[in-house]
């Protein structure tokens, strides 16, 4: 357990590692002088020499580096050229809105992935599987930016029963969850079908049949929690992608997360937060992704034992 | 029927992509007495918000996704394709540094490095394919790297290196060949995903510019008259949709009769 343990949080640390290095390398990225791109071109030489001493981009590229490790360890993270605030305290006001459509869009998820992925695997090649694997796949082609809008010119425009966009009142996650939930329980679902299929023809199930439990119980009770490890990876990716911030699903619908602050940045040429919000998300996509990885290992001894 | 049905979409949409230079589209026309107005006889999916004509936006918009997405999955497969068979090939040094230059890559959730490198880069349809490949050869070269793992020590490797053909050619003729078949699954899902992820940035600004037409940007501007004018929003869409799913489906029935895992698991 313990040398799983260390090689995978090893591992973890080396791409976090390399997530800052290319986060950082993102403003060399932009085409011709940043500080112009960021300013325009109007702007006084004066204003752009100190944003580039502010920025540092005066210095060499290793000092640049080792300025901005070391901003990071000390939490601080610069400040925004838009509105001049510390880009710390823009995302912690951004972090609860994402955490709480992520949470929401799970339920959703699960809720919709399970159901049919289990009864698409037990009847399987009967109209029911036929019927949920052809839902899986247009939840999977249609685009959270098509998606999105149908729904508020249903839910919202013409029924009434949801607001347009924004955060306000309790409904106003729904059309946003269901628009993350869909898309997601389309390949859950679909991966739920599969493992749950590699299962049913183990030695085990014929046994449980055998000894006379109902196709229910069987399914529920055996197959399931041996069919659960590749489902939780993919559920663990998909939590880690949500939490970073649907970006596409929170621009639709204006949805104060940090999917959509890095959009607003991005259009406002505010590079710093650009980054910052690139880091925040990317972070906790490998902190998530380290998580379910061990909670694998924990449920799966095969895994914690195999290099011990 | 699931061969046909993904086949002829995807078809219709090459043919129509393909020609639409020689069509004589007028996408940026603007008729300022047809603004919004709704799908007609005469003009089948109606005027958009300028009164330039739905129709051969749409056309022109499968241009761009068609060339986009082709241009990202052709980009994606060979150079990881190379990379990753070498890299798998080689061993020791060079495959321990390719696995943590994946891994990293691997640690960016979804679109969001697309989305940085696009919004770095600024907008444009050149940038937008950069941003796309640099994100999407990562996928195949794992996959190669995965399929010649098993393969390196195969007999006929042994032969060959045995007889003393260099590693390029063992590459080229011993291996790719073999793993053909996945990498091909895997992109005929690159193209549905390309195809979405062009369109999704489209869709946030950060693709093709005005007056080009993306069904992305379609979408994008449609949003704003979706209440007089859903068809703005529906037909692309819709375009969208139906290209997307026949690409998924296509990439379905070819795993179904190359993945050989796969048919063990059905005949049991």
């Amino acid at each position: 357990m313990s040398y799983f343990l260390v090689t995978r949080i090893l591992s973890a640390m080396i791409a976090l590692l390399g997530v800052i290095f290319l986060v950082f390398l993102l403003i060399h990225m932009i085409p011709g002088d940043p500080v112009e791109v960021m300013l325009g071109e109007s702007a006084q030489p004066t204003d752009k020499e100190s944003l580039r001493h502010a920025l540092g981009l005066d210095r060499p590229l290793h000092q640049q580096w080792w300025i901005y490790v070391n901003g990071l360890l000390h939490l601080d993270l610069g400040t925004s050229l838009f509105s001049g605030r510390a880009i710390v305290d823009l995302l912690i006001e951004r972090i609860p809105a994402t955490l709480y459509l992520s949470l929401v869009s799970l339920l959703v998820t699960i809720g919709l992935a399970l159901p049919l992925g289990l009864v698409a695997a037990v009847r399987q090649h009967t109209p029911l599987d036929y019927g949920a694997m052809g839902f899986a796949l247009f939840g999977m082609s249609i685009p959270n930016f098509w998606m999105g809008p149908l729904l508020i010119l249903v839910g919202a425009l013409w029924l009434g029963w949801f607001p347009v966009s924004g955060k306000e009142g309790w409904n106003s996650v729904v059309l946003p969850a269901l628009t993350l939930g869909t898309a997601m329980a389309a390949i859950l679902a679909r991966m739920i079908r599969s493992s749950v299929l590699e299962v049913l023809g183990e030695d085990f199930m014929r046994t449980a049949h055998a000894k006379g439990l109902s196709s229910t119980r069987a399914v529920l009770c055996h197959a399931l929690p041996n069919a659960l490890l590749p489902i939780l990876t993919l559920l663990g990716l998909q939590l880690g992608g949500l939490l970073g911030g649907a970006v596409i699903t929170e621009t639709v619908f204006a949805w104060p997360g940090l999917g959509l602050l890095m959009i607003e940045a991005i259009q406002q040429r505010d590079y710093p937060v650009v980054q910052a919000a690139v880091l925040c998300i990317s972070v906790t996509y490998i902190m998530v992704n380290l998580l379910t990885d061990l909670l694998y290992a924990w449920l799966d001894p095969r895994i914690r034992f195999t290099t011990d | 029927m699931r061969l046909w049905l993904p086949l002829s979409i995807l078809g219709a949409w090459a043919f129509l992509a393909i020609l639409t230079p020689v069509l004589s589209l007028t996408p940026d026309a603007i008729d300022l007495t047809k603004i919004l107005s709704p799908p007609s006889l005469e003009h089948w999916l109606g005027h958009d918000e300028l009164g330039r004509p739905v129709a051969d936006r749409l056309l022109s918009g499968a241009h761009t996704s068609f060339f986009v997405s082709l241009c990202v999955v052709a980009l994606g497969v060979s150079l990881g394709g190379i990379l990753g068979v070498s890299s798998a090939y080689l061993g020791e040094w060079v495959d321990a540094v390719f696995v943590r230059i994946v891994d990293v890559m691997l640690a960016f959730p979804g679109l969001l490095l697309a989305i940085a490198l696009a919004g770095a880069l600024g907008p444009g349809i050149g940038n937008v394919i950069l941003a796309l490949g640099i994100v999407g050869w990562v996928g195949y070269a794992r996959l190669a790297r995965g399929q010649v793992l098993a393969l390196k020590h195969a007999d006929h490797v042994l032969a060959a290196q045995a007889i003393g053909a260099p590693p390029w050619r063992i590459i080229l003729r011993h291996l790719l060949p073999l793993i053909m078949a996945p990498l091909i699954i895997e992109a005929s899902f690159g193209v549905a995903s390309a195809i979405i992820a062009e369109a999704g940035l489209s869709f946030l600004g950060l693709g093709v510019q005005p007056p080009a037409a993306s069904w992305g940007s379609m979408i994008r501007d449609g949003t704003r008259y979706m209440l007089v004018a859903p068809h703005l929003v529906v037909f692309p869409g819709l375009a969208l949709m139906a290209v997307v799913l026949a690409a998924n489906m296509l990439g379905d029935w070819l795993r179904d009769r190359l993945d050989v895992k796969e048919q063990r698991s059905r005949r049991s």
